[in-house]
This record gives structure tokens, C-alpha cells and sequence, in this order.
């Protein structure tokens, strides 16, 4: 596919993070093999965001190393190749006035480059990304109109519109309701076996997101778990006690 | 008919400096009203006033001041203004709309200062205040003309740059967009588009061109694009009909204008609420 294939999309080595003296993420070191599906669970207050944020540049860890594709952060220029969806309920007034279609071509605004303006080509790669998250009928609807799952699929779009090889999702269903969320898991399912695409989805639910990704990592300022999706659901009762503080029943989806 | 504005030369400079303000004005103000700092305009008139005061009491003693269009020591202090807001910003992170009050008050502050050693208020100073189509000078067409340019190219280059930075900075700091620099630039021109402003409304009413158009197009567009286009349109058609029926009904153009905003912006609601029954009455 790639002249990456045989190095991680991420590789993070050694990344502590501390506010003070308090340690929010102590020494870890995973990655995320190429076209994975990796959930990253843990619970409120484990260092998620806090290793989201200095895997994409936005906090600088004290210590530690993040690469993407082999080449490490403070080198790597390619911003396109990394689509970010955040939570939504953070960093988003739902009154902006802005159509589905302007909040998509945000995403290439990177890509395209100061003092230069979006083409035809680049139009049609903007309605292509709606299609694909399947939201075609609300291209010039105003972004506030939409349900919180619309909502999320439109930022997944702004997100594929540069054509990334890496998805990073930081809890994307929060506020969407139960219904759309296994179509939104579902949607990210497909995007990653269809499209090759690699994902790094963040969420403190573990049960349903057990059953779309194919690799794991647990999180709470350490890291306790990493790997595929079949060990994780065998060594789960052990690793959820450790991790939690108390013992945890993962559901389990039989199909 | 004969038409007034083609006859007397200070109604062709106030009307052309109202065309472009008309457009500069809401243009600049829709970035501002999504980014939720309506009042910053506030803040830089009243410190542009301290500029204009500055000038007066100087002109007092100094006859390179009293030659100086007062307008540019305004944008001087306007532009002062708005770096002090960003740095204000930067210092109290958490309570950013502090920078707001403190700025205005300085302005005020100093503005009273200057005038009471100018010995008090003239002529000058309450059309500066209020707004006054006879105190356009030629100088202040280009003025404003020049600010234009540098606002049209400021905004057509960095329109994608500053409408990711409105709608969610984290995503543009993803991006590898540098927020840092166009914000400052954007407060600049804010800065000179209030400052060139105050000679047609006035100090004490510009922050109201910059946002009751936009207020009034929020209501009703469909996008961005279209808040920018109905904002410009409610921003000129005040300003034309403002400075039109203040010259034949003799009324103060600065309040004529922001009144004439007023009204754009209760028809809109109105029509707003129309738009939102008329489905449930077709059904």
C-alpha cells in the first residue's frame, strides 16, 4: 500500500506528562499498528486527553517520545496525513453560523495552504467526505440544526476530507444518544476495513467499543494492557480489576 | 429631483466614507460576534477617544498638533488598545472578557484627563463623540479608503484562517494553522476600522455598526458565507439610509444610522418568527 507499511502509524516511547508533582502518565510506550482499529479505554481522570493532546502537539510531555509514521513529532509536517475529531461539547458553539459543507472544508483548509483558496477539485472532495459519513441531504443545513450524532459524523468528515491515514477520535460519542452510537461505531468499523484507514478511538466505554476495534490499550496514568482485541477480552477480568480498583464485568456481545 | 449628495462636497466625502465604513464594519464584526467578543469594539472606541483628546489638548500648544488630523493619534491609541487586549488576554487566561473592562475604563480614564487639560469640550470633541457628516474632511475619505484595502486583502487572503480560528481553535492549531499572528493582525485592523468609523457614527455608538448587522443576519442566514453577504447588505443599507434621511430630516447621522440598525434587526426577528409559524400553518 505504502512505503510506511512496516513502521506504526504511532509510536510512543517512554511519555511521561505531569502537572507539578502530580503525574498524569507515567512512562508509556505503545503503538498503533498500521490500518488498526485501536480503542484506548480508561476511566474519568486516567490521562486520555492528556495523551491525546501530547500525541497531536497540543501539551508537551516532560519526558518521551511521540513519532508518527517513523518520523518524530517535532519533525513531522504533514498535518493532512492526521485527522483529529475532538469532543464535541469542548470546543464548539452550536450557534456558529456555518453550513455542514463550510464546517467539511475546514478540514482542507491546512492542506490548501495560506493565501490560497479551495478549487473545484477540493469542492468535490468536500461533498465526496459527506457522502461518506452519509450526510448528503444536510449539506447546506446550519451545523446547529443537526442531532449531536450528525453532528459527530459531519466532524468525521472535516476530519477525512484531507485524506488522513490516521483518525484520532477523542470520545466522540459523548452526548450522542444510544441509538446512534453503534452506527457511529458501525460507520468507524468500515472506514477502517474499506478504507484502510488507521483509527485511535478515546472512550470510557468499553463494552460496545469491544466488539468494533481490533486492537486495545488500557490507560490509567499507566499503561496496563496493549494488544489485539481477542487477548484483551481474555485477560479483561484481571486487567479491569488492576486498572479500576475493583472488579468489572465487561459485557460481552455474542453475534 | 436633485440629489444634495453630488452637489456639496462634505456630503460626497461623508456618504463615500460611509460606503466603505458600511462595509468595513460588519465585515470585521462577524468575526468578532462568533468569536463571542462583541464588546472589544467597545473597548477600542473609548480608547480611540483618549487618542482624539490626546490630539486636542496638544494642539493647544503645539502647532504640528493642531495641523494633524486627530484621526491618526486616534489609531495610534486604538491600535495601542488592541495589543494591550491580547496581552491582557494572555495574562488573566481564565476571566479573558477582564481585558474588556480594563481597556475601556483606562480609556475613558485618559480620555477625561486630556479633555479637562484641553479646558474642556469643544465642537470637536462632541462630533468625534457623536458622529457628524460635516466633519468629514478629503483626508479622511483616503483614510479610510487606504484602511479598506488593507482590510479587504487582510480578510480575502486569511478568510479561511480566520473562520477555522472562529469556529474551533484546537482544530486550526491541528491543522497547522498559526492563530497566534493572524488574531493580532485581526485586532489591528479591528483597531483602525473603529478608529476611521468615529467621524460618521461616532465613538460612543460604532460598536453598534459593527454589530447589529451581523446580529440582525445571524437570525436569518444559512451558513457563514451568507451571515457575511446579509451583515454587509443591513451594514450599508443603515448607513445610506441613515446619512440620506439625517440630512433631510436633520437629525444627528450617527443616531440615525445605529437606529436605522435597530429597526433592520426587529424585522428581522419578525421575520424570523414569520418563517418559523408559515411551515406549521401550510401543514
Amino acid at each position: 500500500m505504502s512505503k510506511h507499511d512496516n513502521t506504526a502509524a504511532v509510536k510512543i516511547e517512554n511519555l511521561s506528562f505531569h502537572y507539578g508533582d502530580r503525574y498524569v502518565l507515567e512512562r508509556i510506550n505503545f503503538e498503533i499498528p498500521n490500518g488498526a482499529f485501536m480503542g484506548l479505554v480508561g476511566p474519568n481522570g486516567s490521562g486520555k486527553s492528556t495523551l491525546i493532546k501530547c500525541i497531536l502537539g497540543l501539551l508537551k510531555p516532560q519526558s518521551g517520545k511521540v513519532s508518527f509514521f517513523g518520523i518524530p513529532l517535532n519533525r513531522f509536517k504533514k498535518w493532512e496525513e492526521i485527522g483529529y475529531v475532538s469532543q464535541k461539547a469542548n470546543s464548539f458553539n452550536t450557534a456558529f453560523p456555518a453550513t455542514v459543507y463550510e464546517v467539511v472544508s475546514m478540514g482542507l483548509f491546512g492542506k490548501v495552504g495560506l493565501f490560497r483558496f479551495l478549487n473545484h477539485k477540493h469542492k468535490q472532495k468536500i461533498l465526496e467526505a459527506i457522502e461518506t459519513v452519509g450526510m448528503t441531504n444536510y449539506v447546506h443545513r446550519n451545523i446547529g440544526e443537526l442531532s449531536g450524532g450528525q453532528q459527530q459524523r459531519v466532524f468525521i468528515a472535516r476530519a477525512l476530507v484531507s485524506d488522513p491515514k490516521l483518525l484520532i477520535l477523542d470520545e466522540p460519542t459523548v452526548g450522542v444518544d444510544a441509538a446512534s452510537v453503534s452506527n457511529f461505531y458501525q460507520m468507524l468499523k468500515s472506514l477502517n476495513e474499506e478504507k484502510g484507514l488507521t483509527l485511535l478511538l478515546v472512550t470510557h466505554d468499553v463494552g460496545v467499543m469491544s466488539d468494533y476495534v481490533t486492537h486495545v490499550a488500557c490507560l490509567n496514568k499507566q499503561l496496563h494492557f496493549h494488544g489485539n482485541t481477542k487477548e484483551f477480552k481474555e485477560v479483561s477480568k484481571d486487567g479491569f480489576s488492576q486498572m479500576y480498583g475493583h472488579h468489572v464485568h465487561v459485557l460481552e456481545h455474542h453475534h | 429631483m436633485s440629489f444634495p449628495f453630488f452637489h456639496y462636497e462634505f456630503l460626497q466625502n461623508a456618504f463615500l466614507t460611509g460606503i466603505m465604513i458600511g462595509l468595513l464594519a460588519p465585515v470585521l464584526g462577524v468575526f468578532i460576534v462568533v468569536r463571542r467578543q462583541s464588546l472589544i469594539a467597545d473597548a477600542l472606541s473609548h480608547i480611540t477617544l483618549a487618542g482624539i483628546a490626546a490630539n486636542l489638548m496638544l494642539g493647544r500648544s503645539s502647532s504640528f498638533f493642531q495641523g494633524l488630523n486627530p484621526l491618526y493619534m486616534g489609531m495610534v491609541f486604538s491600535v495601542g488598545g488592541a495589543i494591550g487586549i491580547e496581552q491582557l488576554r494572555k495574562v488573566y487566561k481564565h476571566y479573558e472578557e477582564l481585558a474588556i473592562p480594563i481597556i475601556m475604563s483606562a480609556g475613558i480614564g485618559l480620555s477625561v484627563i486630556f479633555i479637562s487639560l484641553a479646558n474642556g469640550f469643544n465642537t470637536d470633541l462632541f462630533n468625534y463623540l457623536f458622529g457628524s457628516v460635516l466633519a468629514v474632511k478629503k483626508s479622511d475619505v483616503w483614510t479610510v479608503f487606504f484602511i479598506l484595502l488593507l482590510v479587504f486583502a487582510f480578510v480575502l487572503f486569511l478568510y479561511k484562517e480566520l473562520f477555522v480560528l472562529s469556529f474551533d481553535e484546537e482544530q486550526a492549531a491541528v491543522s497547522g494553522i498559526k492563530g497566534k499572528w493572524i488574531q493580532f493582525l485581526f485586532i489591528i485592523m479591528v483597531a483602525l476600522v473603529i478608529a476611521s468609523s468615529m467621524k460618521i457614527v461616532g465613538i460612543l455608538l460604532v460598536s453598534a455598526l459593527m454589530t447589529l448587522p451581523v446580529a440582525a443576519s445571524l437570525r436569518i442566514a444559512n451558513g457563514f458565507k451568507q451571515t457575511f453577504v446579509l451583515s454587509v447588505i443591513f451594514g450599508e443599507t443603515a448607513v445610506i439610509l441613515g446619512l440620506i434621511s439625517s440630512y433631510y430630516l436633520n437629525l444627528a447621522p450617527g443616531g440615525t444610522i445605529v437606529m436605522i440598525s435597530v429597526l433592520i434587526l426587529l424585522l428581522s426577528l419578525a421575520w424570523k418568527k414569520w418563517r418559523v409559524r408559515k411551515p406549521i400553518l401550510n401543514e
